[in-house]
């Protein structure tokens, strides 16, 4: 087995997953409480990923963040380097195409919330961020975990989007399933076993944790 | 002395799936102003959608008006003009939500602590021990709100209201979630830990029995706008429109035109029936008469030789019992209703289908012009 990949691979999850959870969690939130009208047009923003074939979407992104283009230009001169073929590309891709995954768990568990909890807290002198942090998430925790496990697990198992992005260098964007596709082109059937079998148990032992996560009420 | 000074307009967003309360007017417009020295509590009486609520989420900065202004003494809560609206936590109120809206996930202590700011932990502890006592609510620490009774739900939220020492407290229909023998008793609970606390408040309910029992002043508010407001003797005793009427209880509700007035005293051709009452107006007026349902008596035979002004040949529609009483619903060519003891209601003998009597004296008649 390519322990190489599989490295690579829950480095890029996890770091997908933190990403999501920093940009996802207030962004669901919005999406959950807000009254304007563009609301609806984020909404089908962040889900359009779940339509497009995978690589479409790295195709677009390559097209748009490559070194000539005014995103690239811009990373270029933040972190002196390139996006596409490159760990940040595959990375920033995986957040794009996994937002759905993790905004739509976020925000149905926060829509789920009281929304009169949430308007006591406020008139009880709690700021929108804290009220956030003391009553919003402590209700729909069980929905956030949901999220990120299925945006980790989403990661893992990413085909298209990382090989258009980041091509197939081991050890800086060729992950585990690239790594299968590759020994399955060598007829390397032995390694291509033994990995897609890891990634059927994993597959198999979040989807268990997530669903009895969602039966188990709060832990009190 | 601090002033609150209101003047808003809200005018609700054109409806979408917005799943909230259908409201019969377009907008919610009012304007007041309140000493806030002296620790009064008032009422704001209406129907379901008549905007009330809006008027309270407006005070508390839940909604944001398109026009006006709210200050409250020097602070500017919210001023249309200059762009400014505070939100809720930086306004200076408590709240008691409709249902309570006590935090599931946290205990007694940490639910009446939750508006806790820059406080030291003993201090945390030392202002929820105080309120734990004057709230009645030691031992109970530990529970969460669901292993609470009603009563000990309302004094936990009553307590979180309170713990930052609010100028104002808010209360949306505090007794909206519950039974009403359980209500009588809670409201009686709540007027007096109100009167304890010695702050000012503002409640909204569409109870009556809320406004008698809690206000020192009752604000009537009809199709988003204020209709009445005064004492709540003066509101009760004197509603000044057929609305405001409905509002605080009058029972019937007569619309007519003043055909004469003899001596002071109008006579109004209600559905071809006459009705005598006290004149409000010169002849040719149209007017709105108030008739109390205590105030109406029944008999079985027309009692010609008496006192009396007002009798009516009528047909009995409904029976209610009603605690001691009975409500009876009469047809006389118009609705009316008659509040009789049980005992009386017997010994007439009367029901449904039957003819009977209604006997009302003119002077227990309150006509009100109408615009």
């Amino acid at each position: 087995m390519d322990w190489t990949a599989i490295l690579l691979t829950v480095k890029l999850a996890a770091l997908t997953t933190l990403l999501l959870a920093i940009v996802g969690l207030p962004l669901a939130y919005w999406l959950a409480t807000t009254r304007r009208r563009w609301r609806a047009v984020v909404d089908a923003a962040v889900a359009v990923p779940l339509l497009l074939p995978p690589t479409v979407l790295g195709f677009y992104f390559l097209m748009s963040t490559g070194p000539n283009t005014a995103v690239g230009r811009l990373y270029g001169r933040l972190f002196d380097g390139t996006l596409p073929f490159s760990f940040a590309g595959i990375l920033l891709a995986s957040v794009v195409y996994n937002l759905p995954f993790a905004v739509r768990p976020f925000a149905s568990g926060f829509a789920a919330v009281d929304h009169r909890l949430i308007e006591a807290a406020r008139c009880l002198g709690a700021s929108g961020p804290r009220t956030f942090l003391t009553v919003v998430l402590p209700l729909s925790w069980p929905a956030v975990l949901a999220g990120l496990v299925l945006a980790f697990a989403h990661t893992v198992g990413e085909f298209g989007v990382v090989l258009m992005v980041g091509g197939n260098i081991p050890g800086v964007t060729r992950t585990i399933a690239l790594a299968i596709y590759d020994d399955v082109q060598a007829l390397d059937y032995a390694s291509a076993n033994a990995a897609s079998a890891l990634l059927v148990v994993f597959a198999a032992a979040v989807l268990g944790v997530t669903y009895s996560l969602q039966r188990r009420p709060l832990p009190l | 002395m601090t002033l609150l000074d209101v003047d808003f307009e809200f005018r609700y967003p054109p409806s979408r799936d917005s799943g909230g309360a259908s409201h019969e007017s377009a907008s919610v417009a009012c304007r007041w102003q309140d000493p806030i020295g002296e620790p009064r509590v008032t009422v704001f009486l209406g129907a379901s959608g008549s905007g009330k609520t809006t008027v309270l989420r407006c005070l508390a900065g839940l909604e944001r008006p398109q026009r006006g202004h709210v200050r409250f003494g020097d602070h500017v809560w919210f001023d249309a003009e200059r762009r400014v609206h505070l939100p809720p936590d930086r306004r200076d109120v408590g709240g008691l939500f409709q249902e309570y809206a006590l935090f599931p996930h946290l205990t007694v202590a940490r639910n009446v602590a939750f508006g806790a700011r820059r406080l030291t932990r003993a201090a945390v502890a030392a202002r929820v021990g105080e309120l734990l006592d004057t709230f009645r609510l030691r031992g109970l620490e530990e529970r969460r709100p669901r292993q609470l009774s009603g009563g000990q739900q309302q004094r936990v939220a009553l307590a979180r209201a309170v713990f930052r020492r609010p100028k104002l407290l808010l209360l949306d229909e505090p007794l909206s979630a519950v039974d009403r023998p359980t209500g009588d008793e809670l409201r009686e609970e709540l007027r007096s830990l109100i009167r304890a606390l010695a702050i000012p408040a503002y409640i909204v309910s569409h109870d009556r029995a809320d406004a008698l029992t809690l206000a020192d002043r009752t604000v009537l508010i009809d199709g988003g706008r204020i209709i009445q407001s005064g004492t709540t003797e003066e509101v009760f005793d004197h509603p000044a429109s057929a609305a405001a009427a409905r509002l605080v209880g009058i029972d019937t509700i007569l619309l007519g035109r003043i055909a004469a007035v003899e001596d002071g005293l109008a006579r109004v051709v209600v559905a071809g029936r006459e009705v005598r009452a006290q004149a409000p107006a010169a002849a040719g007026h149209e007017v709105a008469l108030c008739i109390r349902a205590e105030d109406v008596a029944l008999a079985r035979h027309d009692v010609s030789d008496s006192s009396v002004m007002n009798r009516w040949r009528a047909t009995v529609v409904t029976e209610a019992m009603e605690g001691p009483f009975v409500r009876v619903g009469l047809d006389c060519g118009f609705r009316l209703a008659a509040l009789v003891t049980r005992d009386a209601w017997r010994r007439l003998g009367l029901k449904a289908g039957d003819e009977a009597w209604a006997i009302v004296k003119a002077a227990t008649i309150r006509a009100m012009p109408r615009n």
